[in-house]
């Protein structure tokens, strides 16, 4: 596992209820740059309410995000500088072409980098789809823009949920590259997935979340694929 | 204001590539002048009495149609949450999408205007100036209201019941208002409805304030 750098995200106590139901019940994540933390749980144990929080998207009920020093609440703006969130919609206007879609995030994020634009448009493989509007796109196509807008102003903190799903084996080997790129470049990587052998291939820290709580966290030396899996059933599935 | 107008020039792209609420409005538009003129049919001395209802029931009924659209276009693949992700401040986002409601809302009155003047055979060149100036004055406040509670229902399913039901009760000044001004200019002129002109600039100011403070903490969650 390459060294921490430093504490890029750091979540203290939180909690957030839907409707009077508790979602997440004091939740504390430290994330450090290097670090490619994966987030394990069953539906509904509230891994995408965890990742909108520290994406600043929701508000906590209780508990603080701070992300490079920031205050999530007092300093909102800096410290979105720093994330780039991709949810389970890709958050591109299916009008629009794909280079158009960077275009636009750019000019909100005050990128002034068409090299930069070029460069994701090309890693994402859609250099030929470029002139089509995102509708008349793939699924895995529409994510992968998705993931160049999430990577365009060069965030130190990645939170993606489910970012392999609707990705063919080639697109799911790209992203995978990718991510050991954004580790290698001392990214602090969060990703929510559902599939346990991806989780041990991939992260340098796997996190199970259950009923709201972190129910474990793996040793310094992630478990293999077979021994996960049996910590998953008997920590999240085992208990219903 | 970078920002803001990213916003709009995203919008406008996107409505010019698709014209799909500018088509909408705009049918919407003739087909309640269409309505109303031919239902009424006054004669000439009465026709203009009827031009300021037909003005503002059209543009009640293709305003409420046009902002509720505008946030619809941020809902699909979540973009609002890419907005929200965004290193900007929030009323940069209001102001994007008062603006566009603004100019969209313009283009259905260039539709609308002529055709009112057409089926009520009254002849509203000489007064297209400060015709304009009304409009616009009335289309500010109404956008204002309505960009504002379009955020706050376009999440809920029974949004195109709660978007009249909250917008309306608060648009009744403007609305009074507006056929009172719009009257003056038809009749005295502009300078004929002081108090109708002072109601308008005086909503205009209040709520567009009122959204720009109040869209950020609406936004949050």
């Amino acid at each position: 596992m390459p060294p921490l750098v430093s504490v890029a995200l750091d979540a203290r106590g939180i909690a957030r209820d839907f409707g009077g139901r508790p979602v997440l019940r004091g939740v504390d994540l430290s994330l450090g740059g290097g670090e490619t933390v994966v987030l394990l749980g069953p539906n509904g144990a509230g891994k995408s309410t965890l990742l909108r929080i520290l994406a600043l998207l929701l508000s906590p009920r209780d508990g603080v995000v701070v992300i490079q020093g920031l205050d999530g609440r007092a300093a909102r703006a800096e410290a979105l500088r720093h994330v780039g969130y991709l949810g389970h919609e890709s958050a591109c206007y299916p009008d629009l072409t794909p280079r158009e879609n960077l275009e636009f995030y750019a000019e909100l994020y005050g990128v002034d980098d068409p090299v930069r634009i070029d460069e994701l448009l090309e890693w994402t493989g859609l250099a030929e789809a470029v002139r089509r509007p995102l509708r008349t796109c793939s699924r895995g196509m529409v994510q992968r823009v998705g993931l160049a807008r999430v990577l365009l102003h060069r965030p130190s903190v990645v939170l993606l949920d489910e970012p392999f799903t609707g990705l063919d084996p080639a697109a799911s080997e790209a992203l995978d590259e990718r991510l050991r790129a954004l580790r290698a470049a001392g990214c602090a990587v969060l990703a929510a997935v559902h599939d346990v052998p991806r989780a041990a291939a991939l992260a340098t820290r796997v996190l199970i979340l259950h009923a709201g709580r972190i129910a474990w966290t793996s040793p310094a030396s992630v478990p293999d694929a077979a021994a996960l899996a049996e910590v998953y059933r008997a920590t999240a599935v085992g208990r219903g | 204001m970078r920002a803001t107008l990213a916003i709009v020039r995203k919008d406008l792209r996107i409505e010019w590539r698709t014209r799909e609420t500018a088509t909408t409005l705009a049918v919407l538009g003739v087909l309640l002048v269409t309505v109303l003129a031919f239902a009424h049919d006054p004669d000439p001395d009465a026709a203009p009495l009827l031009v300021p209802a037909v003005l503002w029931s059209a543009m009640v009924f293709t305003g409420l149609l046009g902002v509720e659209r505008g946030f619809l276009l941020e809902r699909e693949q979540d973009c609002l949450a890419g907005l929200r992700g965004a290193p900007i401040d929030p009323t940069a986002l209001y102001a994007a999408k008062l603006t566009v409601n603004v100019l969209l809302l313009g283009a259905t009155h260039a539709v609308v205007v002529p055709l009112t003047g057409l089926f009520l055979h009254v002849d509203l060149w000489p007064v297209l100036p400060s015709l304009a100036v009304v409009l616009l004055l009335g289309t500010v406040g109404f956008a204002a209201v309505a960009t504002l509670f379009a955020f706050v229902t376009v999440r809920l399913r029974t949004r195109q019941v709660m978007l009249p039901l909250l917008v309306l009760p608060l648009l009744i000044p403007l609305l009074i208002a507006a056929v009172k001004a719009t009257e003056a200019v038809l009749g005295r002129g502009l300078g004929g409805a002081p108090d109708a002109l002072g109601v308008l600039v005086s909503f205009d100011v209040i709520f567009v304030t009122a959204g720009a403070l109040l869209f950020p903490a609406i936004v949050k969650d």
